[in-house]
């Protein structure tokens, strides 16, 4: 989608070219904002309309916007994006441009150039010399780097919603709540992996330790198997859990086999010890003491583990980032190809991956808290799907739904 | 009285084609449009008006359309910025002519095309313009800005009907003859919203230049070929003058181009 910003003066009221030209705008698939008018009080006054129009593509904006200029449109002048330089490192200058996730463009010298990434709550440094635009995050900034300041010269283009309905993520923001169906939704959204493993989309898993306490772990080490999930994103306490499981056959001393578990708290202490005295989760594979559980798959099937850390944990586990900006930065590396990312039962990770997700990456958020919910799904409005629901049914019938079509279709071999 | 500004016929011819009525294998006879120019010189003389002359010069056929001058508006002039290279060597001596007769000269930036009272016309207090073919939107909003009035911009689509003044033409009492397939649906409207009263020219009768006519007051020159308007026009008290027109509408032009008001308004 792209725009541009069209003035018109004159009587264009009394001429009716304002319903003219916005008439002419609709009837041609493109769409229109007003963003300013000025009725003229007497009748010899002129008005003034400021109309801000988008089309799919840039061709038919042009196309359009040349017609108009017939109607005498004409192109609002831009002005080049304000820069100030940051005071300090680390510190960007007063009244700093604050990102959204939406891709966004900054002028200067008369052109305009993208900012790379889209990101969200950043400020945007501009390059003179390379000519480029970079989303920024406060570490990033050093003292003297140019910073645009104001609104001027910044243009965002949002993502559009889709106008047809071709997969599960083109309804916008759907929400499931508790009460409703999710199994229609739920092998939509399978079919969706399954197009996504085919066309080499990067799925990235967002996990809570929630998933191995209520024993969905082996769903998630089956999707793993069956190659749907390139990334992990975890806390040290989703891995300690799921290590104690596989080394255990509790976690966090649950035992998920048992009605009515209970005891053996220790079980998780010891099992992080087991996997710093082997050097890491990946050495404890190699070595054959870590051979089950979600840790051991990605391990196996090659998928990038992120795990971070947070002020309750215990060890950590080897691998884990315990320096939260550190962490960040890997996040956002890792994240910077996803196509499809499943948030499950995990508040505040989920909400740090979803800030930092682009716009386009089609989104899954499922969790018991519908506040949870709504708040992760709310960074992705046309790509993201809620289901207020209980990770494990959510685990168990996706993996039922993708591996059903696995043996109904030719079996791949994905194991690396 | 009127004052009005002609021009003699005497380099008139088709040199070139700029609108879809000339075709230089088919020429005009230059007799015959002396002979119809004029016709059309003695009726405004009989009749409560000044006439003017400014001197033809060679090379610029379509002098002779003097409404494409510009627009006059109390001792105001708004020279033509012709859209065709083929008109543009007549600006300057138009120009010449009304700043020796006393008139201020205002022109236009020189990037907006408008071909004065061809394509503007005033109906009661609104001075309605055309534009696409001729002139430019972008001029109307100039020439509102230099006069201090409202223009009402009407789109044209018709070719042969380039100019406004070859199918409007507003009268006196505050009607308005017009031949509305010539504009555009939302041009249609916003006449109707700001004439009073509006008399349809039949479509055969238009393509004669029906609206190509003089209005002083109660006397209307126009082409010959549109008995229907002038029994319209007569019954509403008017007094019509048909002439003949053939050779000039060969250029696309007749009675009303041949003419240009000084001024059309009172400033």
């Amino acid at each position: 989608m792209v725009s541009e910003t069209i003035e018109l003066r004159g009587h264009i009221i009394d001429s009716l070219i304002l319903p003219k030209v916005l008439d002419q705008i609709l009837t041609r698939g493109a769409n229109f904002k007003i963003r300013e008018i000025k009725i003229g009080k007497k009748r010899a006054d002129q008005s003034f309309a400021r109309i801000e129009v988008s089309a799919e593509t840039s061709d038919t904006l042009d196309e359009l916007v040349l017609r108009l200029r017939q109607h005498g449109a004409e192109v609002a002048e831009r002005s080049d994006a304000q820069l100030a330089k940051a005071p300090a490192n680390g510190v960007f200058p007063h009244d700093f441009y604050v990102t959204t996730n939406q891709q966004t463009f900054v002028r200067f010298d008369g052109k305009e150039i993208e900012v790379r990434p889209a990101m969200m709550d950043s400020a945007i440094a501009v390059d003179r010399k390379k000519r480029s635009a970079r989303a920024v995050k406060f570490f990033d900034v050093k003292k003297g780097d140019e910073i645009v300041v104001g609104h001027q010269g910044v243009r965002v283009v949002p993502v559009q919603r889709a106008t047809s309905h071709t997969d599960v993520f083109q309804f916008i923001s759907t929400t499931i709540a508790a009460d409703e169906p999710k199994s229609a939704v739920i092998r939509e959204l399978a079919r969706e992996l399954e197009r996504a493993r085919t066309t080499k989309g990067k799925i990235a898993i967002v996990g809570g330790p929630a998933i191995v306490r209520t024993g969905a772990g082996e769903r998630l080490a089956r999707l793993i198997e069956l190659g749907y999930v390139q990334r992990l994103f975890a806390g040290n306490a989703f891995a300690a859990y799921d290590i104690e499981r596989a080394l255990f056959g509790t976690s966090l001393g649950m035992d998920s086999e048992q009605a009515f578990p209970g005891g053996g708290h220790e079980n998780h202490m010891r099992a992080i010890n087991i996997i710093r005295e082997c050097g890491g989760i990946a050495a404890a594979v190699e070595k054959k003491i870590l051979t089950s559980g979600v840790m051991h798959a990605c391990v196996r099937y090659h998928v990038d583990i992120v795990l971070t850390g947070s002020i309750r944990d215990e060890g950590p586990i080897p691998g884990v980032t315990t320096d939260i900006v550190e962490a960040q930065k890997i996040m956002r590396d890792k994240l910077a190809d996803v196509t499809h990312a499943l948030l499950l039962g995990t508040v505040q990770h989920s909400l740090a991956v979803a800030a930092m997700l682009a716009p386009t990456v089609k989104t899954v958020c499922v969790d018991i808290d519908p506040t949870a919910v709504a708040r992760a799904v709310e960074h992705q409005p046309f790509q993201s799907i809620g289901l207020v629901t209980d990770v494990e049914p959510f685990l168990r019938e996706l993996t039922d739904c993708v591996a059903s079509s696995e043996t109904a279709g030719a079996p791949l071999t994905r194991k690396k | 009285m009127r004052e009005l500004l002609l021009c003699p016929p005497d380099h008139y011819g088709i040199e070139y084609e700029i609108n879809p009525w000339m075709s230089r294998a088919r020429g005009a006879e230059a007799a015959v449009a002396q002979e119809q120019w004029k016709g059309l010189y003695e009726t405004l003389s009989k009749l409560d008006c000044k006439i003017q002359l400014i001197a033809p010069q060679p090379k610029l056929p379509d002098m002779v359309f003097t409404a494409n001058a510009g627009l006059t508006v109390g001792k105001k002039f708004i020279p033509s910025n012709f859209r065709h290279k083929e008109r543009a060597g007549e600006a300057p001596h138009f120009a010449k002519w009304m700043e020796e007769h006393g008139y201020e000269i205002s022109w236009l930036p020189s990037n907006l095309y408008f071909e004065g009272e061809g394509d503007a016309l005033f109906g009661g207090d609104a001075l309605f313009c055309g534009y696409k073919f001729r002139s430019d939107i972008q001029s109307h909003r100039a020439v509102a800005d230099m006069l201090g009035c409202l223009v009402i911009s009407v789109e044209l689509v018709d070719p042969r009907f380039y100019h406004l003044d070859t199918c409007f033409c507003p009268l006196p009492d505050g009607a308005a003859v017009w031949f509305p397939a010539a504009f555009d649906e939302y041009g249609q409207r916003a006449i109707r919203e700001h004439v009073r009263e509006l008399i349809d020219v039949r479509p055969e009768e238009a393509a004669h230049f029906s609206c190509n006519a003089i209005v002083l007051d109660r006397d209307i020159v126009l082409p010959e070929g549109a008995p229907a308007l002038v029994a319209s026009l007569k019954d509403r008290g008017y007094r019509c003058h048909e002439l003949p027109m053939t050779e000039f509408l060969k250029a696309g032009g007749a009675c009303k181009c041949l003419t240009m008001f000084m001024p059309q308004r009172e400033g």
